[in-house]
């Protein structure tokens, strides 16, 4: 095994930032492989700034490094100018743990969290040294994974990879490598890629797309299917029961530079039960398993003390829905062990006063902006997405932040959202001028700033059959805004590339005819897309046309009930009619009440893979479910697991 | 109490900013539980001051960084934080020496007068390098124009150049000795080789000592025994 270290030094010296590129993380390691081991070098396909907080990709190092017969390295996207200077001198793509060439590990491994990243995934493979497309790979060289919340419609991508990891990682990374070990011990001889390719296709949670074919009639997809009979019809996600069993990163890393998210990250819950009808996360990721109290507890105090961080994020897609969140707030803030000054962050906040509350009592060393994502303008509008907040519960939400000395807020919403009308567009407008309104009676320039994106329909979501908004119909909606407010002195209006959102759109339901539009791209240097000074909105459009596919087709047109999606060969756990109901409960305005403390709407996360809800605590978090005061002791007919201690149903219910 | 801490970057840790290694040195001194004084008001910061910044790609052998202790905080055991420290540090950053100061002392900005560098020069032979520091020593002045908030600016790098010596061949060229005055501006090892005739092409630099000026002589910015006191804590006072 070698370091090509000698030879990147002179080149570091060249380029911006050379610190992201030299590993040394307190928290790092640097393996020593022995023969017969399994290499996997996970990947993130952006740069070390966004990567390195990236917690699935340290949990999965962290586990693979504890086995006997495997170790891991980390990589990330060398930035342009490096790129160049790597092709320049003929170097690959390295770990920056050991500075070990990409291809000597046996399997390359990317991160998937957002879709503009798909060409610098092709970009890292071809630095690598690894042929592109999967049909011209050899058997020395490394298997292609992809895994993260974009691989549920991995299709795009299916030509570049050789196996897809559906839902959680941390069981499914140790199968494969007992399956890739056989595969080394037995020389790797010509021909045996197949044959390791058709053994992982067994394990639950793995997608082999070279054993599928997809069927087309005409420009409709007819499904994907098995190329043999040994090959699953519908390749399962992969879900951990029970947090707890997986206090992992036990090691967080703490880079020497600088990065997104600089700060220690405990994960206190997977999954989210609200229904919010756009968000995919939420979606795929149910049900909901929340980490018993005292080991988040035990996390944050010892990965404070080890880190030396001074601000801890208990993440989730929902955190103050923790169900024992004031209890393990007030034990951190006060915790007497604590050198200096801890602030806790809360990155996701429920919009009710209960959470400014808790907000106030965290941020007292050091106050930040608040940050409230009501996503629509009218309550019609929080009724169709189900996100049941009151234009009354941000008010509360928000007056309650500015008595409490905030003068600063951020406000997130979507526009293009199904069934939206122009007042529901201005309702923006209208919601952040009330804001800035209420921020007078206790501040003397309160502001309110709007960020707005434009929403893309995602698979597995109840919004897959929608139709999304052309870029100039989101053009228009943002101009409607930015007249509505350009007068409004406090509000601040910022907004997504609508081209951008185009393309993340045909990427996020796009098929296998997407994958040569996808290294055109690349090939015509269209990498670090997500980068707006980067992104080539002409250059997409463009190679989808001279390969005779429709932006229209993909993106702009309403889906029917029967059509086949690129994903249905793939499951989420999601029964297709509870999203199919769910969708027409959208459009008829219908709001669903969180599932895990009222009924169960059969959605098929839980009693489709036989686990369940698990709760920290027997106590519904204050403020009401959605914070709307909804009544929670509806009962419940899903059965929920307290710590790991199964109770009878409805025992989350006070 | 306010300390002064030497300490080295060497290896990969070089390529590292100064920004990064203050919020490594603030995690650090958390991490060896140590009870750093904090600024007061709306965003409290721990009160550390660094000497003259490094460029980032070169390394040092005296980097040098003053702390103030909380007024309550119990009077560390001297001896034994270097070593404490240097294991809590990255690889490459090792604390050399730990010493009290008075807080009436110039800080650290003020207090250097100049610095010891080694510098590697490539891509030239030590005949062609011999050459360059001779007419640069025996010249009466060294012009320099450097661009500075958008205008040109041109200097005498003369006054600032104190010493310089070719140390010896290496196999791309030669490495040379020098020390550079920093008041009151500092000449940079790249600013001296881009000014010499025929400019030099730098290679590895390395800072050796940062000099401070006491009656006329100069000294290291810690006394010689500092060192010392991480092995018997004599100077643990």
């Amino acid at each position: 095994m070698s370091t090509l270290w000698t030879q990147l030094e002179p080149l570091l010296s060249k380029v911006q930032k050379p610190a992201r590129y030299i590993g040394c993380e307190d928290g790092s390691l640097h393996p020593h492989p022995r023969a017969g081991q399994v290499g996997w070098l996970f990947t993130y396909p952006d740069t070390y700034e966004i990567g390195l907080p990236n917690q699935g990709l340290q949990i999965l190092y962290e586990i693979v490094n504890e086995r006997d017969d495997a170790w891991a390295e980390r990589s990330y996207a060398p930035w342009v100018d490096l790129e160049g200077e790597l092709r320049r001198h003929g170097l690959p793509l390295f770990s920056v743990d050991t500075h070990r060439p990409a291809a000597e590990f046996d399997l390359l491994a990317f991160n998937l969290s957002a879709e503009l990243v798909y060409t610098n995934v092709l970009n890292c493979i071809d630095l690598a040294g690894v042929p592109v497309r999967a049909t011209d790979r050899r058997p020395e060289h490394p298997l292609v994974v992809l895994g993260g919340h974009c691989t549920y419609n991995p299709e795009p991508l299916a030509d570049f990879v050789d196996l897809v990891v559906l839902g959680d990682g941390e069981e499914v990374v140790s199968e494969i490598t007992d399956i890739v070990r056989e595969w080394k011990s037995s020389g790797r001889t010509d021909g045996s890629r197949e044959h390791v390719l058709r053994a992982l296709a067994q394990v639950p949670g793995v997608y082999v797309p070279s054993l599928y074919e997809a069927e087309f009639d005409g420009e409709h997809l007819v499904g994907v299917f098995p190329k043999h009979p040994d090959v699953p019809e519908v390749v399962e996600k992969r879900t951990i029961a029970d947090l707890g069993e997986w206090p992992y990163p036990k090691h967080q890393l703490v880079p020497l530079t600088e990065v997104v998210h600089d700060r220690l990250n405990v994960e206190v819950f997977r999954g989210c039960t609200r229904g919010c009808r756009f968000c995919q996360a939420g979606m795929i990721t149910r049900p909901v398993r929340e980490r018993p109290a005292d080991q988040v507890r035990d996390m944050v105090q010892g990965g404070l003390r080890r880190t030396g961080y001074d601000e801890v994020a208990l993440t989730s897609l929902s955190t103050a829905d923790f169900s024992g969140i004031d209890k393990v707030v007030a034990d951190t803030v006060n915790d007497p062990s604590n050198c200096g000054q801890v602030s806790v962050s809360l990155p996701s906040l429920r919009v009710d006063a209960f959470t400014v509350g808790i907000a106030a009592e965290i941020q007292k060393a050091r106050r930040t902006g608040l940050t409230f994502a009501p996503e629509a303008g009218t309550w019609r509008m929080r009724q169709v997405i189900n996100k049941l907040i009151r234009n009354d519960d941000l008010y509360g939400a928000v007056d309650s932040a500015y008595s409490q000395g905030w003068r600063r807020m951020k406000l997130y919403f979507m526009t293009g959202l199904p069934t939206e009308t122009d007042p529901d567009t201005l309702g923006i407008a209208e919601l952040a001028t009330n804001c800035v309104e209420l921020g007078r009676a206790h501040h003397k320039n309160p502001s309110v700033t709007v960020s707005v994106g434009g929403f893309v329909p995602k698979p597995f979501t109840p919004f897959q059959w929608f139709g999304q908004n052309t870029v100039s119909e989101l053009y228009r909606k943002i101009g409607l805004l930015r007249d509505a407010t350009k007068r409004t002195r406090g509000v601040q209006l910022k907004w997504h590339d609508p081209k951008a959102t185009l393309i993340e759109g045909i990427m996020s339901r796009g098929d296998r005819r997407l994958g040569p539009v996808i290294e055109a791209v690349w090939r015509s240097g269209g990498t670090f897309q997500e980068w707006s000074e980067y992104f080539d909105h002409t250059l997409w459009v463009e190679t989808m046309a001279a390969h005779g596919l429709s932006v229209d087709w993909y993106v702009h047109r309403h889906r029917t009930e029967d059509e086949v999606m690129p994903w249905d060969h793939l499951s989420a756990g999601l029964h297709r009619d509870f999203l199919w109901q769910d969708w027409r409960d959208a459009l008829d305005e219908v709001g669903l009440e969180d599932c895990r403390w009222t009924p169960c709407y059969d959605c098929g996360a839980c009693t489709g893979y036989g686990i369940e809800h698990i709760v920290a605590s027997a106590t519904p978090p204050a403020g009401g479910s959605q914070g709307t005061g909804q009544d929670l002791a509806t009962g419940g007919i899903v059965p929920v697991t307290i710590d790991g201690v199964r109770r009878p149903a409805g025992v989350g219910a006070p | 109490m306010r300390l002064r801490i030497r300490f080295t970057k060497h290896g990969k840790v070089r390529f590292l900013g100064h920004r990064d290694l203050a919020r490594i040195w603030e995690r650090t001194l958390r991490r060896a539980e140590l009870d750093v004084a904090y600024s007061e008001g709306f965003s409290p910061r721990p009160k550390l001051s660094f000497g003259l910044a490094l460029s980032t790609g070169y390394e040092s052998e005296g980097e040098y960084l003053d702390l103030d202790l909380a007024p309550s905080a119990p009077p560390p055991h001297l001896a034994a934080l270097p070593g404490r420290l240097s294991a809590l540090l990255p690889e490459g950053i090792d604390t050399t020496a730990v010493c009290e100061v008075s807080r009436s002392e110039p800080s650290l900005q003020q207090a250097v007068t100049s610095c010891s560098w080694l510098i590697d020069v490539v891509d030239t032979t030590v005949a062609e390098a011999t050459d360059a520091v001779d007419r640069a020593l025996a010249a009466p002045h060294l012009m320099h124009t450097r661009e500075r908030k958008g205008k040109e600016v041109t200097d005498d790098l003369r006054p600032y150049l104190l010493d310089l010596t070719i140390i010896g061949p290496t196999p791309t060229g030669a490495r040379l000795s020098a020390e550079l005055g920093t008041q009151p501006r500092t000449l940079r090892p790249a600013e001296l080789l881009a000014a010499l005739d025929p400019p030099l092409s730098e290679g590895l630099v390395r800072r050796t000592h940062q000099w401070t000026t006491h009656d006329g002589a100069r000294r290291e910015l810690l006394p010689v025994d500092a060192t010392s006191a991480q092995h018997d804590g004599e100077r643990a006072s």
